[in-house]
């Protein structure tokens, strides 16, 4: 019955559209059918349009940056993410610099010259002059930017140090598991052919240093001011781990082993009080689309002190206990 | 000019009777003719990139209001993908990747080359047709067939592919990971391949046509920026093209032969697969490698349509002609290295991620002198607001924004946070999305006049950008936002857990515009298909512009020039030439004694 109530309304709708059609043939025939041609009034109404939307544009923008800043990430919960914000607003300050010079100037000047009858337009091809101006300008800008940028990722992705705690992340459709390494602080081999139920992971119980390897799903806990090192696995497509608080981000690859450290700086507790929402949490999630649950994939990280890390971990027993 | 025209009537009776014997299949179907094929590509462009913009909108409701029931889910996607009006997760990534796939290959590459390349490069440059129309036929019968084929996805029953539009391994290989990567994904890749045909059939032949057929006094410095856009786009795709086909290639050997070329130590459904040795990280290089010349190929013919209307709409040669071709073919080369910004964090070699930083960079320079020279022909000119100009204008101002922020992504430092985000989906929807379509709409309102012979409506026209664009900026300026605020792109919801609780209210005003803009197309819509028919009959050179498909009678010309080839005496931008008695001096017009070509370099 709906089906066919819609398949009347659209019939009608043909219709009304043929009508509508008359309608608007019959008025434009009495205007005299220059409904193409562009008039000295049409000119003039476009460019005030024009400036119009250049204050209702940047009125919009403002509007944006003042409801939407509060609610973006709060502060970088990592050592080197306190320096990628620095940097990040830095960009942002010189790219919305230019955002609102070119605007200015793009719809000023579509204001000012609209096409007047009688009016000729200036007869300009080239200037060598101005055209270095800005090719040498944007050029020093971007080796500004391209230094800053890749000081900040040497940095990011130099190697771990020796005494990062070592933790393996293994992603599978559509969950995270945390492999801690143990008090040898080395984990222990893993080979796909050997997972089951039971061992998701594959952990190879021949190897020595894997005895002692602690496995933990749902959450997990890391201490504050440690190096961490992730070691990332996948078990049958690519995910990412993505950790938006830490600005951390690495790719998981079935078939390798990708990397990335960084040293947390505040506690979930701490985080809560700063951000005075006693249910915040950190989070990791997936970012390379995995399937159809990719959307609810995520694990709980809990930093805190280094002896409450300490004493839940203890807690916990070795997977091949 | 009375008598010209005269002139020109009778030689096109003389032609119609010629052609009489032609049928009406090779004359609207199996047709050689450039302008013909040219309309075939557009007409299928447009009805392509409806139904992807109804897909958006389809996953746009998810998005604003989750888990919601809405009948038209029902109605349009059936029990199965869309019980109780409830949007089902793998029909909403399946929405996702056939909406990207065909905006962005058979949308804006198919649709605005194959219209614009196919229409403008014979006329512009003076030749009757393409090298070979029997190639360009095949190449939108390709075309056709791939887009028939990728809208199939949808008939069979576990529908489309699935995998977002970059359809990455093992993901789009294993038929256990998901049902998007069943017969689906077979139909995705069979279609890609056909597309990919199509588009090297096309691109040669608008590569051989420019080099060969230029009339008698086109010189290469003659030519008008929209051919040389064109130009450089169909070496980008003759040259890229061939990659994608291999990685497809591969693909479907992994898929169906039992290769290993993307595969390595995998456990899907319950078993471990006895295969090793391959990576998808290849699969990423070969796909990018093509991927970002794409994203170039998309954007070039937009920018060389802009340039051109800009140029004739503000009545004023256009700034820097010569730096423009310099940025184009910059632009065009340097998309050849740097492809790896795809991949900073999939643990390639840092040092190679500062190589693909710099180069990428590098970019912004060519485009910027682009974006200054576009605004520095606005600059004391007599601008003429028809609804091309409009979108002209409309493309340099999301070129800007969008591609601003492009330089937060090429730094691989800055992207780690916002890899995969919204901030991307923002990005690149300005910068090569918005920017684009406004780019071929401007060419559409342009050069109508040459495709069907007759005008659009002007405030038709007028409503439909002012409501494009305001919704454009609507839907993508808050999505920054999202992706600062850490939301992952290809999320069916973001509620499944409080951290993204607070910024529902960005999905409701993105999906309000988002609606806003899908209803001003149907104006654009009905502007077209109405004018095709009844608008009003243009006049030869409704522009008073310069180029010479302007000097081609009004009427569908095989061979377009009835007589002998125009002869070119200068070149195209000469607006408001001191000393002229119009504003405007066709190229066909011969130099006055002691005139000076060019821009005077």
């Amino acid at each position: 019955m709906v089906k066919f109530l819609i398949y009347v309304t659209v019939i009608l709708m043909v219709f009304a559209i043929g009508y509508l059609v008359r309608v608007f043939e019959l008025a434009s025939s009495l205007k005299g059918g220059k409904s193409h041609e562009v008039t000295e009034k049409d000119n003039r109404i476009m460019s005030k349009v024009m400036m119009t939307f250049l204050v209702a544009f940047f009125a919009f923008v403002i509007w944006n940056l003042k409801s939407y800043v509060p609610v973006m990430l709060p502060e970088a919960a990592s050592e080197h993410g306190v320096g990628l914000d620095w940097l990040f607003n830095f960009n942002m300050a010189i790219l919305f610099t230019v955002f609102t010079i070119t605007h200015i100037f793009l719809f000023y000047f579509s204001y000012k010259y609209y096409g007047r009858k009688g009016n000729t337009a200036t007869y300009f091809t080239h200037s060598n002059k101005l055209e270095m101006i800005w090719t040498i300008i944007p050029a020093i800008v971007l080796a500004i930017i391209i230094i800053f940028g890749l000081k900040a990722w040497n940095k990011i992705t130099a190697p771990a140090s020796k005494d990062a705690i070592v933790i393996q992340l293994y992603a599978k459709q559509f969950d995270w598991t945390a492999r801690y390494a143990g008090k040898d602080n080395e984990l222990g081999a893993s080979n796909y052919k050997l997972i089951t139920g039971e061992n998701s992971l594959g952990m190879d119980k021949a190897d020595p240093k894997g005895l002692d390897d602690i496995i933990v799903k749902n959450e997990f806990h890391i201490p504050v001011n440690k190096e961490i090192e992730f070691k990332l696995n996948a078990r049958e497509v690519i995910h990412s781990a993505y950790f938006p608080h830490f600005r951390a981000q690495m790719n998981c690859v079935p078939g390798m082993t990708t990397m990335l450290h960084f040293t947390p700086i505040i506690t979930t507790e701490q985080m809560r009080k700063k951000l005075n929402n006693p249910k915040f949490d950190y989070i990791l999630l997936c970012n390379k689309i995995c399937g159809n649950s990719h959307y609810n994939m995520q694990m709980t990280i809990i930093v805190e002190s280094e002896a409450d890390y300490n004493a839940w971990l203890a807690a916990k027993k070795p997977f091949f206990q | 000019m009375e008598n010209h025209d005269q002139q020109a009537h009778e030689q096109i009776h003389s032609h119609e009777e010629e052609h009489h014997s032609e049928s009406f299949v090779s004359k609207y179907i199996f047709s050689f003719d450039h302008k013909t094929i040219s309309r075939q590509f557009l007409i299928t462009a447009v009805i392509m990139a409806f139904l992807a913009m109804t897909m958006s909108f389809l996953f746009r409701l998810q998005l604003a209001w989750p888990g919601e029931h809405f009948w038209i889910l029902n109605f349009l996607l059936g029990d199965k993908w869309a019980p109780g009006g409830v949007l089902d997760p793998g029909m909403y990534m399946a929405l996702v990747t056939i909406h990207g796939t065909i905006m962005v290959f058979m949308v804006l590459t198919g649709g605005l080359s194959g219209t614009f390349s196919n229409l403008l490069i014979p006329y512009q440059i003076g030749a009757r047709d393409m090298a070979s129309g029997f190639l360009n036929m095949l190449s939108y019968w390709f075309f056709f067939l791939s887009s028939v084929i990728m809208l199939s996805g949808f008939l069979v029953e576990t529908g489309p592919a699935s995998g977002g539009w970059t359809v990455y391994p093992p993901l789009s290989a294993l038929p256990q990971a998901m049902d998007g990567s069943k017969l689906g994904m077979t139909l995705w890749l069979i279609s890609m391949s056909l597309f990919i045909v199509s588009a090297l059939l096309g691109g040669l032949n608008y590569i051989v046509t420019v080099i060969n057929l230029r009339t008698k006094g086109m010189s290469m410095t003659r030519l008008p920026l929209t051919v040389w856009a064109f130009l450089v786009t169909a070496i980008l795709g003759v040259l890229s093209f061939p990659v994608l086909f291999s990685a497809a290639l591969l693909l479907i050997f992994d898929r169906s032969f039992g290769t290993s070329f993307y595969l390595s130590d995998i456990y899907i459904g319950g078993q471990a697969l006895e295969l090793s040795g391959g990576s998808p990280i290849l699969y990423e290089h070969l796909f990018w490698f093509l991927g970002h010349p794409e994203v170039y190929i998309i954007i070039i013919p937009a920018l060389g349509i802009t340039s051109e209307i800009i140029s004739v709409n503000s009545r004023k040669p256009i700034f820097g002609y010569r730096a423009m071709i310099g940025s184009i073919m910059a632009i065009g080369f340097l998309s050849f290295i740097v492809w790896g910004h795809h991949m900073f964090i999939t643990g390639m070699n840092p040092f190679l991620g500062s190589v693909f930083v710099f180069t990428t960079l590098l970019i912004a320079i060519p485009s910027a002198v682009k974006a200054f020279n576009y605004i520095t022909t606005l600059w004391k000119g007599n601008i003429q607001y028809t609804p091309a100009m409009l979108f002209a204008i409309g493309l340099v101002s999301t070129f800007i924004s969008g591609g601003l922020t492009g330089i937060i992504l090429a730094d691989s430092a800055l992207d780690i946070p916002v890899h995969d985000t919204y901030f991307v989906v923002a990005h690149f929807h300005i910068v090569m999305g918005v920017s684009a379509i406004l780019g071929m709409l401007a060419g559409v309102y342009h050069w109508f006049p040459k495709l069907f012979l007759r005008h659009m409506n002007k405030k038709l026209g007028y409503i439909h950008f002012w409501g494009t664009f305001i919704s454009a900026y609507g839907v993508f300026f808050p999505m920054h936002f999202l992706g600062l605020a850490g939301v992952p792109r290809r999320y069916y919801s973001n509620s499944a857990f409080p951290m993204f609780d607070n910024l529902v209210n960005i999905n409701v005003i993105i999906t309000c515009f988002a609606i806003l803009a899908a209803l001003v197309q149907l104006v654009f819509l009905f502007n077209f298909f109405y004018s095709m028919f009844r608008g009003p009959k243009s006049v030869q050179n409704p522009w008073n512009a310069n180029t010479l498909e302007w000097t081609t009678p009004m009427a569908n010309t095989h061979g377009n020039w009835p007589g002998a080839l125009p002869e070119v005496h200068r070149w195209p931008y000469d607006y408001s030439k001191p000393g002229k008695e119009q504003d405007f001096v066709p190229q066909t017009v011969p130099l006055a004694e002691g005139e000076v070509d060019g821009g005077g370099h």
